[in-house]
C-alpha cells in the first residue's frame, strides 16, 4: 500500500549489506493490505500504544564524512533520534531509543535477536545502517520489524550525499510510519515561513525555509524589505511570496536554485496571498483595487489573469481542493470574514461556513476531505471542518493561533502562534486529534508556515 | 477616540520639537488648535519649513492620522474633520503629494488585515478626492498589522493602531 516502494525506488537503493537477501531490488515487497498492524487514524481514537524501539544505525566502519554531523556511527547514532523524534511527535507511536537499548552490531541490522525485544515488550523495532560509499555518498538501510510476529515488516535503503543525510533519516520514518499506519508518508518535506525577529514595532520578517521538522533552516531574503505569507511550489523549485521590496505590498515569484524573482503579474495594485494550485501550473493571487480586493487567477508561466471574484468586499486567499476543481476561499461579503467553496473557475461561490464566529484562511487538506482554517471567536483557533461546512472541530486553544498548512498526508496542521504582548510568534505543530501539539524549534521567532509535499 | 489622539499629537509635538529647533527645550503639553488653513509660518524657532513633512505634521496635531472600529473602514465625523484639516493643508501646497498609510490591529489574520488596511487608506483617500484634492496627487499603502504604533494587546492599543497615516512627499 501507499508509497514506501515508491520510495525505495525514486531513491536510487543502491546497495544493501552483503548479508541482506535482496541487494538490487527496491527493498520493501508491496506488503499486502491486511498483513501485520491493522491501524485506522482517520477517526479521533485514541491510539498511543504502539511501542517501538528504534536502536543506534550500526556502521561496517566507522570512517569520517564530509557531512557535518560527523563519522557514520555518528550520522548513526543521530539519525536513530530523528526518526525516533519524528515518530513521537504526531501520537500513534511510543518510540523508544536509541538511549537505553542494545545496540546492534552491523551483521544484526536485518536480522535482529527477537526474543530479546520479547522481553522488552517492545511491539515494533526499527534497525538500520549508516556507510561510507566509495563516492563519498552515505548508504543508509532501514529496517523495520514485528517483535511479536518475529518477522520483518519492511525495509528500504537510500544512497545520499552528506549534506542530506538527515532525509534518510526522515524516509526511514516515513517507511515505519507509513507502514504502520497505512497513511502516506509526510517526514521528508519542507517548510517555508517566516523568520521574525527585533521588536513589536520594527519587527523584521525575512523568507526562510527549513525541514519539516525545524532542522536546516536557512535564510532566503536579507530582511531589508518585509517579508510575508510564503508558499512553495509542489516541486520545491519556487516559492511565492509577498514582499515591501519597492515599498508596496506585492507578490513575487522566487526561483529557489537561480536566486532570481519576478514579480508574479505587473500591476500598480497591491498584490497579496498567493497560492499555487496542485500541479503548480496557475497561481492564485488576491488583488487591491481602489479597496475592493478580489482573487485572481494566473497561469505560472504569466499572461492574462483571469478574476474569479467580484463581490464588494474582501476576497482574499484561495486554496484549491486536491484535484483542482474546486476553490476553497475567505471573504467578509456578508459583513465579517467567512469561508466560501466556488468552482476552479469562479462560478457557483457558495459560504460553508456557519458556526459562528469569524473564519478565516482555509486551506484544504491534501486527502481532500478536511478544511483547515482559522476561527476567530474570542481567540484565534485552529479549526477543521468538511468541505461542505460540517463537523467542525477546534484543535487549538490558545490566544492566537492562525495560518494552518496541511502536512502532505493531511494528518498534520502546522500555524503560528503569536504571544500576547510580545507579540513573538512561533510555529506549531498539532495533529488532527487535537491532542498532540509541539513547538518547532526555529532558531528565532517563526510565522506563516507553508508545508510543501513529501520530498521524491 | 480622544485618548490615541492626544497621545499621538503630544509624541509628534515631541518629535517636530527635537528635529526643528534645537533650541526649544520641551514641547508644551497642549496646544490650542491652529486655524485652519495656516497662511505663512510666523517665523517662530518652532516653526517647519512651510510645506514640508515637518510642518504637515505640526500643524495637523494628530490629524494627519484617523481612527476606526474593530473591522469598519468608514469615515467619521472625527476622521472627517481631520481629513478636511489634511485637505486644507494640501490646497495650500498645491504641489504636494502625499501617501496615506492604511494599518490594522493585532487582531485579524495576516492577509485580511492586508487587504483591510488597504480599505481603509483608500476610504481616506476617497474622502479627501470628494474634497477637492486630485487623486493622482494621493497614493495608498497597506501595511495590515505589520507595523503597530502602540505595542500593548489591549483595546486601548488595537484602537491606535487601527489607523490610517498621511505622510506627504518633499
Amino acid at each position: 500500500m501507499k508509497t514506501t516502494n515508491l520510495l525505495a525506488f525514486a531513491f536510487a537503493l543502491v546497495a544493501l549489506p552483503a548479508f541482506a537477501q535482496t541487494p538490487a531490488a527496491p527493498a520493501e515487497p508491496a506488503p499486502p493490505v491486511s498483513e501485520g498492524i491493522e491501524v485506522t487514524v482517520s477517526d479521533d481514537a485514541e491510539w498511543q500504544d504502539l511501542g517501538v524501539a528504534i536502536t543506534t544505525f550500526a556502521t561496517d566502519q566507522d570512517v569520517p564524512t564530509r557531512a557535518s554531523a560527523g563519522s557514520t556511527a555518528q550520522i548513526g547514532r543521530q539519525m536513530s533520534e530523528i526518526i525516533a523524534a519524528n515518530l513521537r511527535n504526531n501520537g500513534l507511536f511510543k518510540p523508544s531509543g536509541p538511549q537505553g537499548l542494545p545496540q546492534p552490531g552491523y551483521a544484526q541490522v536485518p536480522s535482529p535477536d527477537y526474543p530479546v525485544w520479547q522481553g522488552r515488550s517492545a511491539d515494533m523495532l526499527v534497525q538500520g545502517y549508516v556507510r561510507a560509499a566509495p563516492d563519498g555518498n552515505l548508504t543508509v538501510g532501514c529496517y523495520l520489524f514485528d517483535v511479536a510476529l518475529s518477522q520483518q515488516l519492511a525495509k528500504a535503503g537510500w544512497d545520499v550525499s552528506p549534506g542530506d543525510w538527515r532525509r534518510a533519516a526522515h524516509k526511514c520514518a516515513d517507511m515505519v510510519y507509513s507502514r504502520l499506519s497505512g497513511e502516506s508518508p509526510f517526514f521528508d518535506s519542507k517548510v517555508a515561513y517566516i523568520a521574525e525577529t527585533g521588536p513589536k514595532d520594527r519587527r523584521v520578517k525575512r523568507l526562510a525555509i527549513m525541514d519539516s521538522d525545524g532542522a536546516n533552516h536557512s535564510y532566503i531574503t536579507s530582511g531589508q524589505a518585509t517579508a510575508l505569507t510564503p508558499r512553495y511550489s509542489p516541486d520545491y523549485s519556487e516559492i511565492l511570496y509577498l514582499s515591501y521590496l519597492n515599498g508596496s505590498p506585492s507578490i513575487y515569484v522566487y526561483n529557489v536554485a537561480s536566486g532570481r524573482q519576478r514579480l508574479v503579474t505587473r500591476s500598480i495594485n497591491p498584490t497579496f496571498a498567493p497560492r499555487w494550485s496542485p500541479d503548480g501550473r496557475s497561481i492564485l493571487y488576491s488583488m487591491a483595487i481602489g479597496g475592493n480586493t478580489d482573487i485572481y487567477r494566473i497561469s505560472a508561466n504569466g499572461g492574462e489573469s483571469q478574476r474569479l471574484t467580484n463581490a464588494p468586499g474582501i476576497d482574499i486567499g484561495g486554496s484549491y481542493s486536491p484535484d483542482g476543481s474546486r476553490i476553497v476561499f475567505e471573504s467578509d461579503r456578508s459583513g465579517s470574514q467567512q469561508v466560501y467553496v466556488m468552482n476552479a473557475d469562479g462560478s457557483d461561490q457558495r459560504r460553508i461556513s456557519f458556526a459562528g464566529g469569524r473564519a478565516a484562511t482555509p486551506e484544504w487538506s491534501p486527502r481532500g476531505d478536511q478544511i483547515a482554517f482559522t476561527h476567530i471567536g474570542g481567540n484565534f483557533r485552529i479549526a477543521v471542518m468538511s468541505p461542505s461546512g460540517g463537523g467542525m472541530r477546534f484543535l487549538t486553544d490558545s490566544w492566537q493561533d492562525e495560518a494552518p498548512t496541511w502536512s502532505p498526508n493531511g494528518r498534520i496542521v502546522q500555524f503560528f502562534r503569536t504571544a500576547r504582548g510580545s507579540g513573538a510568534t512561533s510555529i506549531w505543530q498539532v495533529d488532527l486529534t487535537g491532542r498532540n501539539e509541539r513547538r518547532l524549534p526555529t532558531p528565532v521567532g517563526a510565522s506563516d508556515p507553508a508545508w510543501g509535499p513529501v520530498r521524491p | 477616540m480622544r485618548n490615541p489622539t492626544h497621545i499621538k499629537t503630544s509624541l509628534l509635538l515631541l518629535a517636530g520639537s527635537l528635529a526643528l529647533s534645537a533650541c526649544a527645550s520641551k514641547a508644551p503639553k497642549q496646544l490650542p488648535p491652529d486655524p485652519v488653513p495656516v497662511t505663512t509660518n510666523n517665523g517662530s524657532s518652532l516653526s517647519a519649513t512651510p510645506g514640508s513633512q515637518a510642518d504637515f505634521v505640526a500643524r495637523m496635531m494628530g490629524d494627519d492620522t484617523i481612527y476606526f472600529d474593530t473591522d469598519r473602514f468608514n469615515i467619521d465625523s472625527a476622521d472627517a474633520a481631520a481629513l478636511g484639516k489634511q485637505a486644507a493643508w494640501l490646497g495650500q501646497y498645491a504641489s504636494k503629494r502625499i501617501t496615506i498609510e492604511g494599518h490594522a490591529d493585532e487582531r485579524g489574520t495576516r492577509e485580511y488585515n492586508l487587504a483591510l488596511g488597504e480599505r481603509r487608506a483608500n476610504a481616506a483617500k476617497n474622502h479627501m478626492v470628494s474634497l477637492g484634492i486630485d487623486p493622482g496627487r494621493i497614493s495608498t499603502v497597506s501595511y495590515g498589522k505589520e507595523r503597530p504604533i502602540a505595542l500593548g494587546s489591549d483595546e486601548a492599543a488595537w484602537a491606535q493602531n487601527r489607523r490610517a497615516v498621511t505622510v506627504t512627499l518633499d
